[in-house]
């Protein structure tokens, strides 16, 4: 009988050991580390390649520079001494092992949503990063922003601790969709306007100006944002950096780069049809109604045609029709119509480099024009290109590309 | 190990590293890049590019003498004329025309063809003409895989599955139709095309590694259409449309984990083991002035036709050829092009000649090779003709006819009448090799690293130079035909000049072939003797026909790597046994 309970403990024993070792098991932290790629978190934890997730990248923000600190396991400057549950506090609630706030440049507002089970994956994938020894001051920002306590108030009035909730009347792919999209993926944080505090302002996913550069608006909207895109051109830009309208350039490029190029089609395809059918966002937000492109008689119009089809025709076409691969479309270009010409006035001004990925490795560039073509000029062309071939959109200033100009010149 | 990363270099690389080899690419000038060099808004840059030579080898570097005959002191070209060699990822194939033939079959055993068609004594003495060692069916394969990494434009005439109307009927038979389909052609050589056809002649579309349309090639690289932006030749390509290994090759081999490339990093010579009999590694100074040995495994040599001869004969790999004695291979049976033309003036046509590539334009080969029977001619070869109209940029295009003062108001308005109303044929002609044209060290001249400089003994022979007058003839029977008001004809004439620039065409100087006693390399581009030592480019032409050399050397560049992947790292040895 004794043997038989010593037998039976010992099995018991055997049990938990195995419930407690199938967490670490391979499929959990290959897992972890499929979600790290989903929440693109090298983006801001990898400065130096050669020590991934180390920390360092800093983060310009309204309020001052932020710089994402170090997540490997390391004791001493690292995660080393945290447990899964000082993690999860700080995923979904903000605040870090100890009690401080976290600044929300770190997407908890999105990650709340995540999974418990996925939350103990990435962090036991994060558990097996090799430990680097960095040390990282996170917080450089300036007083008064520097006062973590204050985040309590922002989180009182931005941050809405929540669980994800599937909605039982949708097909499962559309709240895969949902659950990427708004946690890990976190497209808000750029795609989404920013109120004065620096939370989701209205208008969600309609566009905002991050680091100079245009995230553009990704709603459905036929005209400004993506809803002439077919779900497998936008998995065909998520997943190889371009498609026929545009490459990924600016911070995107990180993304696609970092993120997106590696994502599951069944992933790929869930977020596509999520964003494409906006069952994320309030419908009266979207505008219905494309507005008038300006006269062809417009005198900016007139001189910005003769500066496209001198300088830029070679390469988009005199139909604005560009080569698929190679030279974005610019006619009924959503990105085009956006309200704001942020983007446009920028690669026209310094030019930009696509993304180069392993399925479209050629990385074509838009060369910099802002060194022999003026303000004026800048602001014909792009005036012209914004309403011309089914495009329609507000004219752009020489004041907006001065303003550019010296932005850049700063940067 | 790979010494170069120009077309050989890069198609070399790529495979071997596809194979699973960890390559090194060792390059001597800077690592290029569309995106970063070839700006569209400053590429178009004629002082720049085409006169003061930016994408060329710098001769403070590197550069040859030369001579006529084996009489004379050589002496070095400070700055290039006759000839661009390049510098840097992309080699040549950067500022290149694009024009893209395959050699006809014929070639590939030109001395006995030739002996076969016209008496086993009919090649006279002047001639080291030589068979290459391989043949079409062997080559046809890697002229394909070429084609498809360029996306070269074109149309073929006869194909496997039959023969078209349109392309080339001298052409060898082909597996597949060009990648793209050809460039729209200016009225140039729509004019010269049409009056040819008149006569009887079959044009065809210039085969161009300029794409007409946007083309994805199997390495998943993409190049965009040409434009027809007319700053082609001498410059890089801004469109992406001309077809070079940063176009086509390299923007998908750096991301490959197991290829790393050194540039600035000049190779000093190849080292080999105590009997001469394996290559150890390679010696290469950095742009600090450090030397550096890199072990290997394999090495391969694809540093274009001087770079390799000069390279080889300093590593003391083969026997230095003498022309006293004809003995030896390092160095035998250089080379060259010989470019005839004839210019015509119109009064009544305008050609707008700023339209142009390097590769648009329009052909025929009736005058090329041995497409026409040498019976009683006195002369063997022959030469492509063609009106291909490269862009007419504001400094150099003065086609003012002779008589015109070179300077002042007259020339300024002759250059005003004539710019948009002349053209120009030109007849792209075969150079047989010689037993005394031949590449060796200068005993004089060395580099800034103490090194002897490479030593160009050339001169035309009276072979090419009969060839010449006799083509050119052709071609101003064509020309009057088109009822010009005045047309200069151009043959070549001797002695070799190296001053005003005629072709970047060099070849031979470490030929393929049969006999390790007359060659270099055995047709796998592998060295008699050293067997892990790969030497490729268009240094491997035992003589050069009518055709511009580069679809031949990628073809050779995938002809080595197929050998080395498929044959020689299953067996490592003499792949031929002498």
């Amino acid at each position: 009988m004794k043997t038989l309970i010593g037998f039976t403990l010992l099995s018991l024993a055997g049990t938990a050991l195995t419930a407690q070792a199938a967490s670490t098991e391979y499929q959990d932290i290959e897992h972890g580390r499929y979600l790290s790629v989903l929440g693109d978190c090298a983006a801001c934890h990898t400065a130096n390649e050669e020590q991934p997730l180390a920390g360092g990248v800093s983060l310009e923000t309204p309020f001052g520079t932020l710089v994402a600190p170090n997540i490997t396991p390391d004791a001493e400057t690292g995660l080393g001494n945290w447990t899964f549950e000082d993690f999860k506090g700080t995923m979904t609630e903000g605040i870090g092992k100890g009690g401080y706030h976290l600044y929300p440049a770190m997407p908890y507002p999105a990650y709340t949503l995540m999974r418990d089970e996925d939350l103990r994956d990435l962090w036991a994938y994060l558990r097996t990063v090799s430990p680097v020894n960095h040390d990282v001051e996170a917080n450089q920002l300036p007083f008064p922003f520097n006062i973590r306590l204050a985040m309590m108030g922002w989180n009182w009035l931005n941050f809405d601790d929540r669980d994800f909730q599937p909605d039982p009347d949708r097909p499962d792919d559309i709240n895969r969709g949902a659950y990427l999209v708004e946690g890990l993926d976190h497209c808000g944080t750029c795609h989404t306007p920013r109120n004065f505090m620096g939370g989701d302002g209205d208008g969600k996913f309609t566009g905002a100006i991050v680091d100079d550069w245009l995230a553009p608006n990704i709603t459905p909207d036929p005209h400004k944002g993506i809803g002439g895109w077919s779900e497998d051109e936008l998995v065909e830009y998520l997943k190889t950096g371009g498609n026929r309208f545009d490459f990924a350039s600016g911070p995107m490029a990180d993304e696609v780069r970092h993120s997106s190029q590696y994502w599951t089609d069944d992933d790929l395809h869930a977020v596509a049809r999520y964003l494409l059918t906006g069952a994320g966002i309030d419908e009266t937000a979207s505008s219905a109604d494309a507005p008038e492109p300006l006269a062809q008689s417009n005198a900016q119009v007139q001189a910005g045609s003769k500066i496209y089809f001198d300088r830029c025709a070679g390469c988009h076409k005199t139909d604005g029709s560009g080569e698929n691969g190679m030279f974005p479309q610019l006619a009924e270009n959503p990105l085009i119509n956006n309200d704001n010409a942020s983007s446009l006035i920028r690669v026209v001004l310094a030019g930009s480099r696509a993304v180069d990925t392993d399925a479209k490795p050629t990385a074509p560039a838009m060369p910099a024009f802002g060194w022999d073509l003026s303000d004026d000029q800048i602001a014909n062309v792009v005036t012209f290109v914004r309403n011309s071939w089914g495009n329609a959109a507000p004219t752009v200033s020489a004041g907006d590309v001065a303003e550019m100009r010296k932005a850049l010149q700063g940067e | 190990m790979v010494v170069g990363l120009g077309w050989a270099g890069a198609i070399i690389a790529n495979g071997l590293v596809d194979a699973g080899l960890s390559v090194v690419g060792v390059e001597r000038g800077p690592w290029r890049d569309t995106a970063k060099d070839f700006n569209i808004a400053s590429v178009t840059d004629e002082l720049r590019y085409s006169q003061r030579q930016e994408l060329m080898l710098r001769t403070a570097q590197n550069t040859i003498t030369m001579r006529n005959n084996p009489s004379q002191t050589a002496l070095p070209m400070r700055k290039w004329g006759s000839f661009h060699p390049g510098n840097g990822t992309g080699g040549a194939g950067n500022h290149w025309a694009g024009i893209t033939f395959r050699f006809q079959p014929e070639e590939f055993h030109l001395r006995s063809h030739l002996e076969e068609r016209y008496g086993a004594d009919s090649i006279p003495d002047e001639l080291s003409l030589q068979d290459w060692g391989t043949d079409w069916n062997e080559m046809e394969p890697h002229y394909d895989a070429f084609e498809k990494i360029a996306g070269t434009s074109g149309r073929a005439a006869n194909l496997i599955s039959g023969r078209q109307a349109g392309g080339n009927p001298f052409e060898g038979v082909r597996a597949n139709d060009y990648p793209t389909p050809p460039l729209k052609q200016p009225y140039s050589p729509t004019l010269f095309a049409d009056t040819a056809r008149e006569m009887g002649y079959k044009p065809f579309p210039v085969p161009s590694s300029l794409v007409s349309q946007t083309y994805t090639n199997p390495l998943g690289v993409t190049m965009g259409p040409c434009t027809f932006c007319g700053f082609c030749t001498n410059y890089g390509c801004a469109n992406y449309s001309k077809a070079s290994a940063i176009t086509t090759v390299l923007p998908a081999l750096i991301r490959k984990d197991n290829f790393e490339a050194r540039t600035h990093c000049e190779v000093l010579r190849v080292t080999t083991d105590s009997d001469g009999r394996r290559a150890t590694g390679i010696v290469y100074v950095d742009s600090a002035g450090r030397q550096w040995e890199q072990p290997a495994e394999i090495v391969v040599v694809a540093a274009f036709t001087f770079e390799n001869v000069r390279l080889m004969l300093m590593s003391g790999i083969g026997e230095a050829y003498d022309p006293a004695t004809r003995r030896g291979t390092t160095g035998r049976n250089y080379a060259y092009q010989t470019a005839n033309s004839v210019q015509l003036f119109f009064d009544d046509k305008n050609f707008n000649p700023f339209i142009g590539a390097g590769a648009v334009g329009m052909g025929i080969d009736e005058f090329n090779n041995d497409n026409f029977d040498h019976s009683g001619l006195g002369f063997f070869g022959g030469g492509s003709t063609r009106v291909t109209p490269i862009g007419a940029a504001p400094i150099q295009a003065r086609p003012t006819p002779p008589g015109t003062p070179r300077w002042g108001s007259q020339w300024k308005r002759a250059t005003v009448d004539n710019y948009a109303s002349t053209m120009s044929i030109g007849c792209e002609a075969s150079n047989y090799s010689s037993p005394n044209n031949y590449l060796s060290l200068d005993p004089t001249y060395r580099d800034r690293l103490g090194r002897p400089l490479l030593r160009i003994t050339f001169d035309f022979t009276d072979n090419d130079l009969k060839m010449a007058q006799y083509v050119t003839g052709k071609v101003v029977e064509i020309a009057k035909r088109m009822n010009p008001r005045q047309m200069i004809p151009s043959p070549r004439t001797g002695p070799w000049d190296g001053r005003p620039y005629q072709s970047s065409h060099v070849v031979g100087g470490f030929i393929m072939g049969v006999d390790p006693s007359t060659s270099s390399v055995n047709k796998y581009l592998q060295v008699w003797d050293v067997p892990n030592l790969f030497v490729v480019g268009a240094s491997a032409f035992p003589q050069n026909p009518g055709y511009n050399p580069t679809g031949t050397v990628g073809a050779l560049a995938f002809k080595a790597a197929d050998a080395i992947t498929k044959h020689y790292l299953r067996n490592p040895g003499e792949m031929i046994s002498t």
